[in-house]
């Protein structure tokens, strides 16, 4: 590599990515056959590959472009669970793009770019990175949304998606000009330094609220979640599970620096925030669930909860709180990934189905099968010793050490109420009349379900590795 | 008092002076070029064109005028009236407007401003405006299906003719126009003119001023073996005067663009006597005609183009082409370090 | 009173003037015209300011593209106004409500207002004199924020293919011209004869 390239060494993941991502194009768009599973498999390799760039990278914190771009353990951290969720989301898409017949190279190629906005989101350190990568990524999910074209419910998701995305982003452009007015700067550092000199004011504090309503919108937390449930039930379900894997993560990652790196001195006005927002999302994402009868609209409302769960691991505000959110993120990421592949296997001749009253009885037709989603609902419940428990029980100790004694207790009696309709799913599996049975689960969706299965039910053994991993990522942002 | 004269009225005085003088001349040369594309057309058609006034026809545009001026106007009743009449004055007003920046000679210009491509550059892109207000505003089925051809005509031959603008301006080094015009003052003389190095931007330039301008055989928003006579089936009278003068002086515009931009503007053809011995105003004045000449030989040579060939030939040919020779052409500039 | 003191006013009132307009005028097609004014005199306003480049580029892309779109998509849409002004009037207590709220909330910023030392610094920076408006924005524009610019290009491209791949339907059996295959087609399909000049055929 030239000397002058060299010192984009630290981005060079996102920059493959991206040309990687204009190369499949090409090959889509000059390449013959538009139907095929080529690009998509090229697209998995592209993510695999910059994963392995990211994990070559020499660890420590390097600042690039006037410190608009930061790359730290944190954000490899972030970008490799980004790159997984992508990458196990695409290899969920290729069965149910074909029946719906939008097998399309363009789908791969939007899932990268919008993969490069999330990395780019996990390393923004300045306010207009932030806001550009956030944006990359919002735009593309918007088209994945809406990727089904004549179906009405996938057009409805996307429009919505994008009107309300569209306000949320202004919302948070809006925060970030207030925020750029009354500090004088755009990077986190600077804004963190002249807090800490001059003190926070009320105009400030405006802008601190509207950049969190922007967030909680992407990270559908309530009161900013009602998109959420249309979103989810509308988009084509590969889509959803995308959406419900990656930018999660990276919205997370945006806040964690966002609030740790910019705004500590004003810790007291933010943490405010962050716990009613979790409360409130943990209290919805619990008692709105129950009354649904379509399962991604359950899983809508239950990612709203799981949102609330690692908003409270933020409000801690301790390295032990990042830790935990971050330990979070990981677990959820690898169940909702799993659940999704067992509701695309939810299929019968006339095409996918949705309902939660098609799984009665699947015990006795797929016992495998109903055997891994009924362990993905626990884990998600949080019963011990699948993954779940220990997601929760990071962040929840992590609030006990910061004082928030009453917000871990309302999070373990929420976690109670939602094991009430993770439950109602598994006793339908188990002990009513069988409907008609599923066609076989496609090979790929074994694959991811048995990858995201094992881990789920064995991420006790190794549970410690994930534990340093995440610590020594949460020390590079204290 | 005398202050004030010395340092507002006297300049602005000299603006408004300048600018009457242009404007006149600007006005003359139309009327007679507008004569000349009817006595070319005619030419090729081995008819005589307008020879009954004044000797050979000369003073047929000023009847036309005086014609049009004591027509009455016609206003449909379910017009829009104030957006109807804008429109002619706008179309007009800008076409007139973009003169302001224009280099007869060195130093013969209004404005001499920095950014003077790209205010033309804006100025003609404004030009579809007076388009699509007429054609809506005249409340009727022609008009408006013109309208919205000639919308997405102009805007789609605007972007390239943008992308053979940033050709140039990677050549010349400068949005300044008189800056452009000098930066191909070489040893060369007219083979230095950006003509000859940029040729294929210089056809694609020309063909989208032909498309930009609503000019046959890209006359689409007007073609009246469809459209009777498009976005101005409804206008008569003064405003219709007005569209054809905004349309000749808009044609006029961007033959001096194209005068500037490849041909060299004032500069003579050889850089030696005697050629250097006329003034920079009547080799531009030359090249104009020359320009113009081009335009009215088209017209009365080549047949409509199609609106779906229309659409492919500014999309996926000059779009292409022009965005390639961008990256070629800085290319070429860095690597022989060519730029200025 | 300076003449650029006065254009300002003038620009300023008339910007002013033209955004209510925008927004109180019924017909939406006169909307997006006063929207197009707004703009324009907007334009007017950074040539005031020396940012004349961004003046021009504002008209360029504004104006003459953005609007124009605009423009086209209003002018197509049947608007029904007397269904929009009952929502209007059922929305008008809420609405109202809010409103109110953020004006109180944007009073309290403006009464703690502060500009900040350094904010107050940056202001000093200005383009050298010798160096055009264009020359400056160029010379930051590829090198400091180059990030940036790359990042909105990769927003745009993605915005590019959704566009197409949301939209473009292939419709099958339409008769398509192959200009290829019209060029190089066989030369005895046709014969050529040489006509004297003027004398017709």
């Amino acid at each position: 590599m030239p000397p002058a390239l060299a010192i984009y060494a630290p981005i060079f993941p996102e920059i493959f990515l991206a040309l990687a991502a204009m190369a499949l194009l090409m090959y889509g768009v000059f390449g013959g056959d538009r139907e095929s599973e080529v690009p998509g498999w090229l697209a998995v390799l592209i993510l695999a590959a910059t994963g392995a760039l990211v994990l070559m990278q020499a660890p420590g914190a390097v600042q690039l472009f006037d410190g608009a771009v930061i790359v730290d353990d944190f954000a490899r951290f972030m970008k490799l669970l980004i790159l997984g969720g992508s990458g196990f989301a695409l290899i969920l898409s290729f069965d149910y793009l074909r029946d719906a017949k939008i097998l399309k190279f363009e789908f791969p190629v939007i899932a990268l770019l919008s993969t490069v906005g999330m990395m780019l989101m996990a390393s923004a350190n300045n306010l207009i990175s932030l806001y550009m990568a956030l944006e990359l990524q919002s735009l593309a999910l918007y088209v994945l949304c809406a990727f089904r074209r004549d179906s009405v419910l996938s057009a409805e998701a996307g429009l919505k998606y994008f009107v309300l995305g569209a306000l949320s982003s202004g919302l948070l452009l809006y925060g970030c000009s207030l925020v750029y007015g009354f500090t004088g700067t755009m990077s986190f550092a600077g804004i963190a330094s002249v807090l800490q000199t001059s003190g926070s004011n009320i105009g400030l504090v405006f802008g601190l609220v509207f950049i969190l309503c922007g967030v909680a919108f992407k990270l559908s937390a309530v009161p900013f979640h009602m998109w959420t449930p249309d979103v989810y039930q509308g988009a084509p379900t590969p889509v959803t599970a995308f959406l419900a894997a990656a930018p999660k993560v990276a919205a997370f990652a945006m806040l964690i620096r966002l609030v740790e790196d910019a705004f500590p001195a004003v810790a007291t006005d933010w943490k405010q925030i962050v716990i009613a927002v979790s409360v409130g999302s943990m209290l919805l994402g619990a008692f709105a669930a129950i009354g649904q009868t379509n399962i991604k609209r359950l899983m809508a409302y239950s990612s709203i909860g799981h949102v609330g769960y690692a908003l409270v691991g933020i409000a801690a505000g301790t390295p032990e709180g990042v830790k935990g959110v971050m330990i979070y993120l990981a677990i959820y990421v690898v169940m909702t990934l799993g659940t999704f592949a067992c509701i695309l296997a939810m299929r019968r001749k006339g095409g996918h189905v949705e309902d939660i009253a098609e799984l009665s009885g699947l015990s006795r037709h797929q016992p495998m099968l109903a055997f891994m989603l009924a362990m993905l609902l626990f884990s998600m419940a949080g019963i011990p010793p699948l993954a779940g428990f220990f997601a929760k029980y990071f962040v929840f100790t992590a609030a006990i050490q910061a004082g928030l004694f009453w917000l871990a207790v309302l999070g373990v009696l929420t976690s109670v109420v939602s094991t009430f309709y993770y439950l109602a799913i598994i006793s339908k599996m188990y002990f009513q009349e069988p409907a008609a049975n599923f066609e076989p689960m496609p090979g790929k969706l074994r694959f991811v379900l048995a990858v995201t299965g094992v881990i789920t039910l064995f991420l006790f053994i190794p549970i410690n590795l994930l534990v340093t991993a995440a610590e020594a990522a949460a020390r590079s942002l204290f | 008092m005398v202050e004030f004269w010395n340092s507002y009225g006297f300049p602005l005085t000299i603006i408004l002076v300048q600018s009457l003088g242009l404007l006149v001349s600007v006005l003359l040369v139309v009327a007679y070029l507008l004569l000349a594309d009817r006595k070319i057309w005619a030419a090729v058609q081995m008819r005589r064109g307008p020879n009954v006034v004044g000797a050979y026809g000369l003073l047929q545009s000023f009847a036309d005028l005086l014609k049009f001026v004591l027509k009455e106007p016609v206003i449909p009743a379910g017009a829009d009236k104030t957006v109807f009449l804008m429109a002619p004055i706008v179309t007009a007003v800008l076409a007139l407007s973009a003169w302001a920046v224009i280099p007869l000679d060195d130093g013969w210009v209004v404005a001499n401003i920095n950014v003077g491509i790209l205010y033309i550059f804006a100025i003609s892109s404004l030009g579809v405006y007076g388009v699509i207000m007429g054609g809506w505003a005249s409340n009727s089925k022609y008009p408006f299906l013109g309208a919205l051809r000639s919308a997405a005509q102009m805007v789609s031959y605007e972007v390239s003719i943008g992308f053979v603008i940033i050709t140039v301006l990677l050549c010349a080094g400068s949005l300044n126009i008189s800056e452009i015009v000098k930066a191909q003052d070489t040893a060369y003389g007219a083979l230095g003119w950006y003509w000859l190095p940029l040729f294929p931007m210089f056809v694609i330039f020309f063909v989208s001023a032909l498309a930009e301008t609503n000019r046959p055989p890209f006359d689409l928003p007007e073609a009246e073996s469809e459209l009777v006579a498009g976005f101005m089936v409804e206008y008569s009278s003064t405003p219709y005067l007005l569209f054809m003068l905004g349309e000749y002086v808009a044609i006029t515009t961007m033959c001096a663009l194209m005068t500037v931009l490849f041909l060299g503007g004032w500069l003579p053809p050889v850089n030696y006597a005697p050629f250097t011995w006329v003034p920079g105003v009547i080799w531009f004045l030359l090249k104009v005609c020359f320009a113009f000449f081009m335009f009215a030989m088209v017209k009365a040579i080549v047949p409509r183009y199609r609106y779906d060939q229309l659409m492919r030939l500014g999309w996926k040919v000059f779009l292409p082409i022009s965005l390639a020779m961008v990256v070629i052409v800085a290319g070429v500039l860095q690597i022989f370090q060519l730029a200025p | 009173m300076s003449i650029a003191t006065a254009f300002f006013y003038i620009f300023a009132v008339v910007t002013i003037a033209s955004a209510i307009m925008v927004i109180t005028v019924r017909n939406p097609v006169h909307a997006v015209l006063f929207l197009i004014l707004a703009f324009f005199n907007a334009a007017g306003l950074f040539v005031l300011l020396g940012a004349e480049f961004i003046a021009m580029i504002l008209v360029i892309v504004y104006v003459g593209a953005v609007a124009v779109l605009f423009l086209f998509v209003v002018m197509m849409l049947d608007v029904d106004f007397a269904e929009l002004r009952a929502g209007y009037a059922k929305y008008l207590p809420v609405g109202g409500l809010i409103g109110a709220i953020l004006l109180a909330e944007l009073l309290l910023v403006v009464s703690a207002w502060t500009i900040a030392p350094e904010s107050a610094l940056r202001i000093g920076e200005r383009i050298p004199g010798d160096v055009t408006n264009a020359e400056a924005i160029g010379r930051v524009l590829y090198t400091r924020y180059v990030y940036f610019f790359e990042l909105s290009g990769l927003v745009l491209l993605v915005a590019m293919i959704g566009a197409i791949v949301l939209t473009l339907r292939h419709r099958e059996g339409v008769k398509r011209q192959n200009i290829g295959d019209q060029v190089a087609r066989d030369r005895t399909a046709i014969e050529i004869k040489k006509v004297e000049t003027g004398r017709g055929i």
